[in-house]
């Protein structure tokens, strides 16, 4: 079984995607990134990114990645805000009661992407 | 084994267990698409032939599913299917104007006779086509189905195109055009869940029409739960239909119409206050509450992001896109 299926598929985004963007949204240290953008949009986007890195299917490459957060970067994209959308990300999937270790899978997931998230 | 796919007036093969998205893409058919694994939503067409897979309508929000919509990264065939992109294949159908009432200082009720059946939801928004070729987008206030014409209702700008042609060149039984209709803004209760969630809608100047026209759809189909329309306006003089929507509350146990007024006298039939901070406080303990909200775009998208934050969850908001103009 692989970590998408263990963890829900579909269904498991769908019950994340609110649950995290709320954690997102109220958090002073990152909610400027998402301010100007529609929020229905901004849902599927964060679905898209919660695929990914649950390990689920998906055509994004690392040129995406970049292309996707060059103008967040920017705006200052750093380490730290990467810190903590992995920080709302394991707290979503604990109050969701995904078991540590699944989490700390999710989030080396999360981790590997990280350099091309940065535009590094 | 492969079954007919009618796009755009073609028809194409699709094998078998193929995606539509992929068929018609190699097919060099341009479909907006992003990730092809049911996420993105992008990639999403309305099938007019056949029936949605579950698995293409899979995180769907409701309204969608309702209007057939599905993902086509997602939609296999097994059997022939028919598929237009969203709204892409809407015709204009005319119209004739039955009645002009004015509801108050600034908004005119506008009723429509179609010849030909026009398959709108209330609360959806069809175009407005007048006689000099103008088109503006308006909602559905009533139960077409039901009253034999499509009420809209019509804010008249000062020195607006559409309201010096509504008030210089519109007459009675004159011919005018309707396109659509579209927008996901409606009420629909799906199979599996219970008619008796609470309903909060709320809404600003002639953003009340949608609502108008969910609240009686869902009556008439007989919704359990609590419907709260909260009408906002800045001065009295700017709310309108208040005895018909008053009637209507005394008539249904389970609806509230709260008209509220930023700049009005507490004691008067109506509630003071700012609409946003009345409708935030009261979804703080409706959490599966289904919020519709129409009005100004700054204005609704902050209510949405209030009553998001404090529990509604993202896929029972609704709102329409289109934006009011001249
Ligand atoms: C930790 C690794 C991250 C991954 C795997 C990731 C993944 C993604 C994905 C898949 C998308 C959708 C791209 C698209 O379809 O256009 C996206 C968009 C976005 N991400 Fe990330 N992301 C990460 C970190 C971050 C961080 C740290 C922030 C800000 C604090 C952020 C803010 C955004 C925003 C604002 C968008 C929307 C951009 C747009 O609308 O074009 N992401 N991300
Ligand atoms: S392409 Fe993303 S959902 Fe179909």
């Amino acid at each position: 079984m692989t970590l998408y299926e263990k963890l829900g598929g579909e269904a498991a985004v769908s019950a994340a995607v609110d649950i995290f963007y709320r954690k997102v949204l109220t958090d002073d240290r990152v909610n400027g990134f998402f301010d100007d953008i529609d929020m229905d949009g901004q849902i599927a986007k964060q679905k898209a990114f919660l695929t990914m890195v649950f390990g689920g299917p998906n055509n994004y490459t690392g040129k995406n990645m970049r292309e996707a957060h060059a103008p967040l970067v920017e705006k200052g994209l750093s380490d730290l805000h990467v810190d903590v959308v992995i920080e709302h990300l394991g707290a979503t999937l604990k109050e969701l009661g995904v078991a540590d270790e699944d989490i700390a899978e999710v989030a080396s997931i999360a981790n590997s992407v990280r350099d091309d998230v940065l535009n590094r | 084994m492969s079954f007919n796919l009618a796009y755009d007036g073609e028809c194409y093969s699709i094998e078998d267990g193929a995606s539509v998205l992929d068929t018609l893409l190699d097919q060099g058919i341009e479909i907006p698409h992003s990730c092809k694994s049911g996420v993105c939503q992008s990639c999403m067409v309305e099938v007019v032939t056949g029936t949605p897979t579950e698995a293409s309508q899979t995180g769907l929000k409701a309204t969608f599913k309702a209007l057939n919509y599905a993902l086509s990264c997602c939609l296999v065939a097994k059997e022939d299917l028919g598929v237009s992109l969203p709204n892409a294949e809407d015709s204009e159908v005319p119209v004739s104007i039955i009645k002009m009432e004015v509801l108050n200082h600034n908004v005119l009720r506008l009723c429509l006779k179609t010849k030909k059946q026009l398959d709108t939801i209330p609360g959806q928004y069809l175009s407005l086509i007048t006689s000099d070729s103008l088109a503006r987008s308006y909602s559905v206030a009533n139960i077409p189905e039901v009253d034999g014409y499509i009420e809209l209702h019509i804010r008249i700008i000062p020195n607006g195109r559409l309201g010096a042609w509504l008030l210089n060149d519109a007459r009675l039984w004159m011919e005018v055009k309707l396109r659509g209709p579209a927008g996901e803004c409606f009420y629909v209760c799906e199979k599996d869940e219970e008619n008796d969630f609470p309903m909060v809608l709320a809404g600003t100047s002639t953003g009340l029409a949608p609502l108008y026209g969910i609240v009686r759809d869902a009556l008439a189909q007989g919704h359990k739960g609590s419907i709260d329309l909260f009408h906002g306006a800045l001065q009295p003089e700017d709310l309108y239909l208040v005895d018909e929507l008053y009637d209507l509350s005394q008539q249904h146990k389970n609806f509230s119409y709260i008209p509220c007024v930023m700049k009005g006298n507490d004691g008067d039939f109506y509630t003071c206050g700012d609409i946003q901070e009345l409708v935030a406080k009261h979804v703080v303990n409706k959490k599966d509450a289904r919020l519709y909200l129409c009005g100004a775009p700054d204005l609704v998208n902050a209510m949405k992001k209030t009553a998001f934050l404090s529990g509604i969850a993202s896929k029972h908001i609704f709102n329409d896109a289109f934006l009011p103009s001249k």
